[in-house]
């Protein structure tokens, strides 16, 4: 097997303009991460400006609920208000031992986006972040805060102008400014070596809940739950506990309205459960294609799983069964983001919310084991606008409805639960 | 045609090749064969036909919304080969596409397919060599030749193990980027031009889109020149194309005539 491959999976497919800079890339890489003033600087970083270590929580209320005991790993308490900034201080680090003087980023909601801006501010970087121009639109707040950072937002107006079409356009740029510049991706997908090295940065989060799991509960848990659009924060809390094999790893994707594809989309972002194999931007993995190999448009309530692909690893894990693939709908993960505010005062993003709507929905079966900890990869802030649009509109419809079928008190029981 | 018998028929006239590629099915099927014919009789040596892929990472905008438009008429591989099939020009035809396109199909098939239809070449641009086993072999089983892309920043060591492998002809990148027209060509294409002791022709592109820069690049050692944006921007005007595309292969063609 390759270095660059995960089982049959992985791989470099990138234009020959970028294989140097991945050389170079992989080489700094193997260089630094063992060295110790790199690792002190680092450790710093995520200490002092990052916030770390997180707590891993126990949520008594909801653990009371589902009868087992749930652990939530607070990386919504990570400065930025999610798990992206682990990668971007270690790869914006890494981008200055290795002398690159501009760093680009490719973002979905925007949060890798921040985070990528709030790393480049601090150390000094010359930023450009790539965002579909749907997403400029619907997440106009990240988009501020970044240019509020120094940073420079470029909308993308090609394609499907969301992710997919922000990392086309990101490798554009690497292509052509690829001398002096890094590309920071901000998950485990892509060319190796970053799924690797993305990896790395985030098991932070693996190797921090097996320390405070241990401390607290004086064993490893039954099984961990984490959301997987591209895969960062799952790899990152998976990684650690691959060898463990009586742990089980749970990747929960975004099951979107309905698990169907069309002509020209995907109404979910399920590349693990449903995609096929194929290679897209740099990676042999699972992807969401028609049957000429066309890459379709995914599709979820929520931006940061809202991608055609998946990381090659997760993709590997899933098919010699280290993992277990499964998925909830747009309205598991907002029935999950509402429950989780009310029992236990986190507002979670609504990434993390589709992990959480798993545990919620399975607890009972007792598949979960006694002891699950659930990766938060993210605080729910950024969502409030989408879920209040969401709200609205459904109480639209549901007033109609009411109109229609003359069931008022149904409804309005409901909208005080939603409240 | 094979790509070997051209540059043969070439160099006995010491001539230069012209590359042109258009994107298979923009705006039509239909167009698209008028489009090749109107290259070839301005002067066009080989062309490109490009199948279209949804995500095209090593493209510029021009050929981006090429690919989009093609796409949403309804080019698929299927039709592709079809067409190519049904393409009668006396040049070789080379498919210039994405890998998953080829991965999906089974790259056994896609190179048989190509073989079938009159295809005797294939360019890949997100398939460096090191991946390329695959379809290298189907490529060779079949008949077809598989053309790798060298650029200013590959190293000599690269260089000299992907021109073990390549056949046809190299496709030389003329500067870091995408593809596109721009105004700079020469400056690093004569350098990496030096560097570059190939058994095959050597074919410089990205980035030229007139006779000018055609005539440079030629003159800086290469055995041939390929346009392609500036092709497929007559394309996308939609106006007067024929006779536009024909005059301006003509054009270029004049600077690689000896």
């Amino acid at each position: 097997m390759k270095d660059s491959m995960y089982g049959r999976f992985g791989g470099q497919f990138v234009p020959e303009t970028l294989m140097p800079a991945l050389t170079e890339l992989e080489d700094a890489y193997k260089l630094y991460k063992d060295d110790p003033r790199f690792l002190k600087e680092l450790g710093n970083y995520m200490k002092e400006f990052g916030g770390r270590r997180t707590p891993l929580y126990y949520a008594a209320n909801l653990s009371k609920k589902y009868g087992i005991r749930i652990y939530l790993k607070r990386e919504d308490l990570v400065h930025g208000g999610a798990h992206k900034l682990n990668n971007t201080l270690g790869q914006a680090l890494l981008a200055r031992y290795m002398g690159k003087e501009r760093i680009i980023a490719e973002t979905g909601a925007g949060q890798h986006g921040t985070a990528t801006a709030m790393a480049a501010a601090n150390m000094g970087f010359k930023a450009e972040v790539y965002m579909g121009a749907k997403d400029v639109m619907r997440q106009h707040m990240n988009v501020y805060r970044m240019e509020l950072m120094g940073c420079e937002v470029h909308a993308v107006r090609s394609g499907s102008m969301t992710l997919k079409d922000a990392i086309n356009e990101a490798l554009r740029d690497w292509v052509t400014n690829v001398q002096n510049t890094h590309y920071l991706i901000g998950s485990v997908v892509g060319p190796h070596p970053y799924p690797m090295i993305v990896r790395d940065f985030q098991s932070v989060i693996g190797k921090e809940v097996r320390e405070q799991i241990l401390e607290k509960e004086g064993r490893l848990p039954d099984s961990i739950v984490a959301c997987a659009g591209g895969g960062s924060n799952a790899m990152g809390i998976f990684h650690p506990f691959i060898k463990d094999e009586n742990v089980m790893l749970y990747p929960v994707e975004a099951g979107g309205e309905e698990l169907k594809n069309t002509d020209r989309e995907a109404l979910h972002s399920s590349s693990l459960c449903i995609g096929e194999e194929g290679i897209l931007q740099g990676a042999h993995t699972l992807i969401l294609q028609d049957r000429y190999g066309q890459i379709l448009e995914s599709s979820s309530v929520s931006a940061g799983l809202d991608y055609s692909g998946v990381g090659p690893e997760l993709a590997h894990l899933a098919d010699i069964g280290r993992i277990t693939p499964c998925n909830v709908s747009d309205h598991e993960a907002l029935e999950a983001f509402y429950e989780l505010s009310r029992m236990e005062g986190i507002i979670p993003a609504l990434e993390s919310s589709h992990a959480v709507a798993y545990v919620m929905k399975t607890a009972e079966t007792g598949k979960l084991g006694d002891l699950v900890v659930i990766n938060l990869s993210g605080r729910g802030d950024k969502d409030l606008e989408t879920v209040f649009r969401l709200r609205e509109s459904k109480e639209g419809e549901e007033t109609k409805t009411v109109e229609d079928k003359k069931e008022p008190d149904n409804k309005i029981n409901d909208k005080e639960v939603c409240l | 045609m094979r790509i070997a018998e051209k540059f043969a028929e070439l160099k006995r006239r010491k001539d230069k090749a012209l590359i042109a590629y258009v994107c298979a099915g923009d705006p039509s099927v239909e167009a698209t064969k008028e489009i090749v014919h109107a290259l070839v009789k301005g002067g066009a040596d080989i062309v490109e036909l490009g199948l279209p892929f949804s995500d095209p990472v090593a493209d510029g905008p021009t050929i981006q919304e090429a690919s989009t438009r093609a796409l949403k008429a309804g080019m698929n591989p299927d039709l592709y080969f079809e067409m190519a099939a049904s393409i009668h020009e006396n040049v070789p035809l080379i498919c210039m596409t994405y890998y998953n396109l080829i991965y999906k199909r089974g790259t056994e098939k896609f190179a048989r397919d190509c073989a079938s239809s009159g295809i005797t070449g294939i360019i890949v641009p997100d398939l460096p060599s090191e991946e390329s086993g695959e379809l290298h072999e189907a490529c060779k089983r079949n008949g077809v030749d598989l053309i790798f892309l060298v650029t200013p920043v590959t190293s000599d060591l690269r260089i000299k193990s992907i021109l073990g492998m390549a056949s046809g002809f190299l496709y030389i990148v003329s500067r870091l980027g995408v593809t596109g027209q721009r105004t700079d060509v020469a400056g690093s294409t004569k350098d990496i031009l030096n560097r570059i002791d190939s058994r095959v022709p050597k074919a410089v592109g990205f980035g030229i889109s007139n006779k000018e820069q055609a005539a440079e690049v030629i003159h800086a050692g290469s055995d041939a020149v390929i346009v392609g944006s500036a092709f497929v921007s007559i394309i996308a005007s939609g106006d007067n194309v024929n006779s536009r595309i024909e005059r301006l292969a003509h054009e270029i063609k004049q600077s690689c005539i000896n």
